[in-house]
């Protein structure tokens, strides 16, 4: 069961906002509807989020995406549509049901901290404890540890006014975090922190999702922040959400020339993986067979490398065609290992932009493997260095036939290199 | 007879308010009474309590007040201008007064800070409530005067009430603005966690209205100082009958030393509240320091302070 469920949603301002719904179900633009008086902030939003996923809504400031995370915890009521929180629908509650549920299920991380700057860090981190009547010294031991996990430790009988910008952050995130909700909305909280500092921040916080699985909904108008963080993303504009994909399929299949456009200024070589790029070979050698094996391969393949596997197909080396080629005229059975090409091994998960040094250094593709540290594919360097450029047509499907291509000028390198 | 005369009638407004409060003396009296007999009550009692202590113990008193709250230099002109205030021979008539502001403003202020509450939370209660303040700040605070003596007869009482009226404004319009400029974000973090409306209004919005609350405390505080002087005219013993006796004989000797008198009072009372609505300012104030100490002692054993 997904944790948020948000079905047809609509919030609409003005006076008597339900005809904004009827006109816009039958089809009037939002231009038009100002024109009458009301401002379509959320027209008719669909999604869900499953529990412990990092779901990020992205879009421009006016796309109605902080109406929407306000949405979520009732703070705003639905003009139209349904907010199901677990198996609770939101808008057929009461206040003190609603209040019960922010106490309970739902809690916030503010963009510009909203600490309250009279009470001490401790009694900041405590503030969700409070509400809900919890006792002193058990709220204190939990915002303590909350203060703990967010980096704050001994930081907790000071004024949140002696904190820096990123400190001040890591107060509201571990108020949050304290208040021991499943759901954590964050209403661009990072955006008013400086790159470096939010960079951190955005670290810290997939580390503490994947410690301890909490399901968010994050709100940003950074592309980039929405590709590091997002499991999926959102895209909205102008009220209504026109995408949700994985980073991949938003940054290989946008769905309109919107979501491309604004997919041109992202970093790509900081979003796109290793897993995203690498190929895979047509034929891989085992570790028990011999040269003359791989020399065939090598001619059907006709590239100048070839993959090794053990049996558990972990990667065991590379192999090159003029290294085969000695050992079968001299009529060896050993598989001719070099030491001078060793072999470059990265994660599937890495971000392209650090695959370069690793690239750089080894005139071998590169090879990834999965988490198990078995073998997936192969990355090589004109495969890198044409994905971090800005076209966004390098994508999964037909990226071996370039591979063939690529053949050529990387074996012209090898040759320079020796 | 003026040709406008037969276009417009004459409203005889005045005499349908002196009507109606010739209505309300007659019929609810018992009510002026009771408001009689506690102010009566309360500005006698502080009067003889602040006059039993003798002016060179209370002077000092004072003085460590402003050292407590303010600063050093407000202690040391506290003591030299209330001493100017006692070898001028004004001393019991400043006291006096001082009891009139002080029972004045603790009135004005316990009507005002809720009331100004209400109309920051509600919006039909501010749009009420902003013309009946404006009415009551720039009606001539003389003319509040005369229903006072109406109903009170002379002395201090009338006086208090025209003093709670006229000084009441700046109490309620400085509370409303205070909780209302209180960030958006903060109340809505109240809200996120799932404060209720009472928890929001007592945790979040006073504490962080609490400077500009102060503020309104400190105008109260000198509009009530300033209706004082005219409270004489009704018979209210203090500086304001001093300055009232000296315009009538013309003598210019009472009436600098009286109006000194009050100068003196206003700057301490007003260095005082400014003090109290921003402490942070104030780092060498007892109040300060003493804070300081403590926080440096709880550091010391490294119960707060940051493990690096």
């Amino acid at each position: 069961m997904p944790a948020i469920t948000a079905d047809g949603l609509y919030k609409i301002f003005g006076r008597r906002p339900q005809r904004g719904v009827e006109a816009l179900q039958q089809g009037q633009t939002r231009d038009e509807l100002r024109d009458s008086g009301l401002t379509a902030a959320v027209i008719d939003a669909s999604f869900s989020v499953d529990p412990g996923e990092i779901f990020v809504v992205m879009g421009l400031s006016g796309s109605g995406k902080s109406t929407l995370i306000r949405m979520v915890n009732g703070l705003l009521p639905a003009t139209a549509g349904e907010l199901v929180i677990g198996d609770d629908t939101l808008s057929s509650m009461n206040s003190a049901q609603l209040r019960a549920v922010r106490r309970k299920r739902i809690s916030m991380v503010f963009q510009h901290f909203a600490l309250l700057p009279h009470r001490t860090v401790g009694e900041n981190a405590a503030y969700g404890l409070e509400i809900s009547g919890m006792n002193r010294s058990q709220r204190e031991a939990k915002a303590a540890e909350a203060l703990e996990m967010v980096g704050l430790k001994g930081w907790g009988g000071y004024k949140p006014s002696a904190l820096s910008g990123g400190m001040q952050q890591r107060v509201g995130l571990a108020r949050a975090l304290a208040a021991g909700t499943d759901i954590m909305l964050m209403d661009e909280a990072f955006s008013a922190l400086d790159p470096l500092i939010r960079r951190d921040m955005q670290d810290q916080l997939v580390d503490l999702q994947q410690r301890l699985e909490k399901t968010i909904l994050f709100i940003t108008h950074d592309l980039n922040e929405a590709m590091r963080l997002g499991d999926r993303i959102a895209m909205m504009r102008d009220g209504r959400i026109v995408q949700v994909g994985t980073s991949d399929e938003i940054l290989n299949e946008p769905a309109n020339d919107y979501v491309a456009k604004f997919i041109q200024d992202v970093d790509r070589s900081r979003v796109m993986t290793a897993g995203s790029i690498m190929e895979r070979p047509e034929k891989t050698l085992g570790d028990a067979q011999g040269p003359r094996t791989a020399h065939r391969m090598l001619r059907e393949t006709h590239n100048s490398w070839l993959v090794v596997l053990r049996r558990d197909r972990t990667p065991a080396g590379v192999l090159w065609e003029d290294h085969v080629a000695e050992a079968v005229r001299l009529g060896h059975d050993e598989l001719p290992w070099s030491v001078a090409y060793e072999m470059p091994v990265v994660s599937h998960d890495t971000p392209i932009a650090e695959l370069f040094a690793a690239s750089a250094q080894y005139t071998n593709p590169l090879v990834v493997v999965d988490d198990d540290g078995k073998f997936l594919g192969v990355i090589p360097r004109v495969t890198l260095l044409t994905a971090a450029g800005t076209g966004h047509e390098n994508g999964n499907g037909n990226g071996s036939a370039r591979s063939d291509a690529a053949v050529g000028p990387d074996h012209a390198m090898n040759g320079g290199a020796r | 007879m003026n040709p406008e005369d037969s276009l417009l009638p004459r409203v005889p407004l005045g005499t349908w308010v002196d009507d109606s409060f010739d209505w309300l003396k007659e019929n609810v009296s018992w009510l002026f009474d009771a408001f009689s007999a506690i102010m009566n009550f309360l500005v006698g009692n502080l009067t003889d309590l602040l006059m039993m202590i003798p002016a060179l113990a209370l002077i000092p008193i004072l003085a460590l007040i402003a050292l407590t709250l303010r600063s050093w230099k407000l202690a040391v002109g506290t003591v030299i201008g209330f001493a100017l205030v006692l070898s001028m021979d004004q001393w019991e008539t400043m006291v006096q007064t001082m009891a009139l502001v002080l029972v004045a403003t603790v009135f004005a202020v316990a009507i005002a800070v809720p009331l100004g509450v209400l109309a920051a939370l509600n919006s039909t209660v501010s749009a009420l409530v902003k013309p009946i303040m404006d009415f009551m700040q720039t009606m001539p605070a003389f003319v509040y005067l005369i229903p006072a003596v109406t109903f009170f007869s002379i002395g201090v009482v009338p006086g208090i009430f025209a003093t709670i009226i006229f000084a009441l404004p700046p109490g309620v319009r400085m509370t409303e603005l205070g909780i209302r400029q209180v960030d958006a974000e903060t109340v809505e973090a109240g809200e996120a966690f799932g404060a209720t409306r009472g928890q929001i209004l007592r945790g979040i919005q006073l504490p962080l209205a609490v400077p500009t609350i102060m503020a309104g405390v400190n105008q109260v505080i000198m509009l009530s100082l300033s209706m004082a002087v005219i409270a004489g005219m009704v018979g209210a013993d203090g500086l304001g009958k001093e300055v009232v006796q000296a315009i009538s004989t013309q003598d210019l000797a009472l009436g600098v030393e009286a109006g000194l008198a009050v100068v003196i009072l206003a700057v301490f009372l007003d260095r005082l509240t400014a003090a109290l609505g921003n402490p942070g300012d104030y780092r060498t104030s007892l109040l300060a320091l003493a804070q300081k100490a403590i926080a440096q002692r709880g550091s010391a054993m490294g119960a707060v302070g940051p493990a690096a």
